[in-house]
């Protein structure tokens, strides 16, 4: 039985009354972006009507409070992703923002001509294409790990790709299409054999599991506020204080310097160096409403609510004919994604029509073109799952899925 | 008029299930490539020009949704065995009638069928489905017409 009170909580979230030519909203789109309680939205107005002002500079105090309120979240971030150190935690626009910040100021320090590049071949754009360009850049290699038949890494051969030559190995935690949980620590453990460091994109998985950065022990963690309740325009970067000590700033401006002359400056110590111009004062501020809504409904709640429903999606939509799922069999291996595809019906079909019956979901190549080409298909369907999502849902969009079908000719029966 | 009326009449899902002038053409005078890439959809087009012009013969490799497979479908027929001239004008009246917000009859006669690809307009998403093979046939036309002059 789930441990989170759904009906209660769906109560904070005022975009799920939204009906959709006079159908009820299911939200099933969660991988692209999570809803945001009325708790979050309303600390961005709290914070425009009471105390709008610039933070690291002003004497009056609305200035301190808004500089209280915005490290603050600093705080709370550290402390939800187990950093050692509040001065690890950098703002950024988002997860694509923290991936290219290490790319372009640890990569272009550390990567050498003939270093390698390990990535996993379910990666989301924004972990792949930073590192092409580096590596085309460097003239270093991207190296692929390989993935079992149900699309868990294959640590046997991780172990004969990740040699020598490795210089930094970059993974999702968790992937967006197959939902599949890597074995982080592992890969972090024969990461650091090498010598080489680990980057760990966390944008599909802080929001679900209960993440420690520690406990992974990666070098670098990045993750976006907005899957997470938060508001968009937000993003963490994560980093052992002594590789962002020795890296260069990626941007250059205000904030980020101690002292500025005519012909040379001095940057600002960590997080600051990192963090140039204004940030992103009230989103920032609105992520850690999101962060402790999230602590407090607890995350091993989250997640157990998330197998109970990955679960019931499993064995329903295995009962459909001619549907194929990717990823793990296992809820208990795989996070609350799952992507599907159904024999006949094109996954962009398959989302107009389930649109038309209030039914959100992903359709499309995901961000994921490498890994549609291994799976040998040009896009599929995806739904994707969070707290505020139920079993009922689950049967709404089985019935969607049955009217699609008629629809689209019974083609799923043929 | 509900989703199925508009957009998955029994027109589009006889194209969808039947593409016609599937296939390839060896030694095509002009072959080209055309990707959606919003939902990686993907498209080849293999046009033969005559010397004096005629479209002689057209083929489509398409990996797509039902909206795009089926505008590829009847735009083949469409343009089969007419002058390039006036397969240009075919697709300046097609991507009007999906581009613009005019509800006048485009189309009539042999032509009438791809009427029934008005009802994506009310989808823009879809739009660009249902251009793809066209803007790929445009781009077809200016590689055929350069080849020749060479």
């Amino acid at each position: 039985m789930s441990k989170l009170d759904v009906e209660k909580i769906r109560q904070d979230f005022p975009i799920l009354d939204r009906v959709i030519d006079g159908k009820r909203l299911v939200y099933l789109d969660n991988a692209a972006t999570s809803h945001k309680p009325v708790q979050v939205i309303k600390s961005i107005s709290n914070y425009y009507e009471q105390y709008n002002s610039n933070v690291h500079r002003g004497i009056h105090t609305m200035s301190e409070e808004a500089t209280t309120a915005y490290e603050g979240v600093r705080e709370t971030v550290a402390n939800f992703i187990g950093a050692k150190e509040t001065c690890e935690v950098i703002f950024t626009r988002n997860t694509t923002e923290a991936i290219n910040l290490v790319a372009y100021s640890w990569g272009r320090q550390n990567v050498l001509p003939g270093d390698e590049i390990v990535l996993s071949p379910m990666e989301h754009h924004s972990n792949l294409v930073p590192w092409q360009q580096l590596a085309q850049e460097r003239e270093a290699k991207l190296v692929f790990l390989e993935l079992t038949e149900d699309g868990q890494i294959n640590m046997e051969s991780a172990k004969q790709l990740i040699g020598s030559k490795t210089r930094l190995v970059a993974v999702t935690q968790m992937s967006n299409v197959l939902g599949t949980i890597t074995p982080v620590k592992e890969l972090a453990r024969l990461a650091h054999q090498h010598n080489a460091i680990i980057l760990v994109d966390g944008a599909q998985g802080v929001p679900h599991l209960k993440t420690s950065v520690a406990e992974l022990e990666c070098d670098f963690y990045v993750f976006s506020l907005h899957k997470m309740l938060g508001p968009t325009g937000v993003g963490i970067l994560w980093g052992k204080k002594e590789l962002l000590n020795a890296m260069p700033p990626f941007m250059f401006g205000g904030d980020m310097i101690s002292s500025v002359h005519r012909d040379k400056s001095r940057w600002n110590e960590l997080p600051w160096k990192f963090e140039a111009g204004t940030p992103n004062i009230a989103d920032v501020i609105a992520s850690g409403i999101a962060i402790e809504y999230l602590q407090n409904l607890g995350m091993d709640n989250v997640r157990a609510h998330e197998v109970e429903i990955t679960e019931y999606a499993l064995k329903r939509l295995g009962e459909i004919k001619g549907i194929t799922i990717y990823g793990p069999k296992d809820a208990n291996l795989r996070g609350g994604v799952v992507a599907f595809n159904v024999e006949g019906i094109h996954p962009h079909d398959l989302g107009q029509i389930l649109s038309d019956s209030g039914v959100a979901i992903r359709a499309g190549h995901h961000c994921c073109q490498p890994l549609m080409k291994d799976l040998k298909v040009m896009g599929t369907a995806r739904a994707s799952f969070y707290i505020y999502n139920t079993i009922e849902e689950v049967d709404l969009l089985m019935a969607a899925l049955k009217e699609a079908d008629k629809v689209m000719g019974h083609v799923a029966c043929r | 008029m509900s989703l199925a009326d508009d957009l998955y009449r029994e027109t589009i899902l006889d194209h969808y299930h039947n593409p016609r002038n599937n296939g390839s053409i060896d030694n095509a005078s002009a072959t080209v490539e055309g990707v959606n890439p919003l939902c990686g959809d993907e498209l080849t087009l293999y046009l033969n020009v005559s010397p004096a012009g005629l479209i002689e013969d057209v083929k489509l490799m398409a990996h797509g949704c039902s909206i795009n497979t089926a505008s590829g479908s009847m735009m083949s027929e469409a343009i089969l065995g007419q002058s390039v001239e006036r397969a240009e004008e075919i697709i300046e009246s097609f991507k009007n009638m999906m581009l613009t917000k005019s509800d006048e009859v485009a189309f009539e006669d042999e032509l009438e069928e791809l009427e029934a690809l008005r009802g994506v307009k009310k989808y823009p998403v879809r739009i660009k489905c249902a251009l793809l093979p066209w803007n790929t046939l445009l781009e077809g036309i200016q590689t055929a017409k350069s080849t020749k002059k060479e």
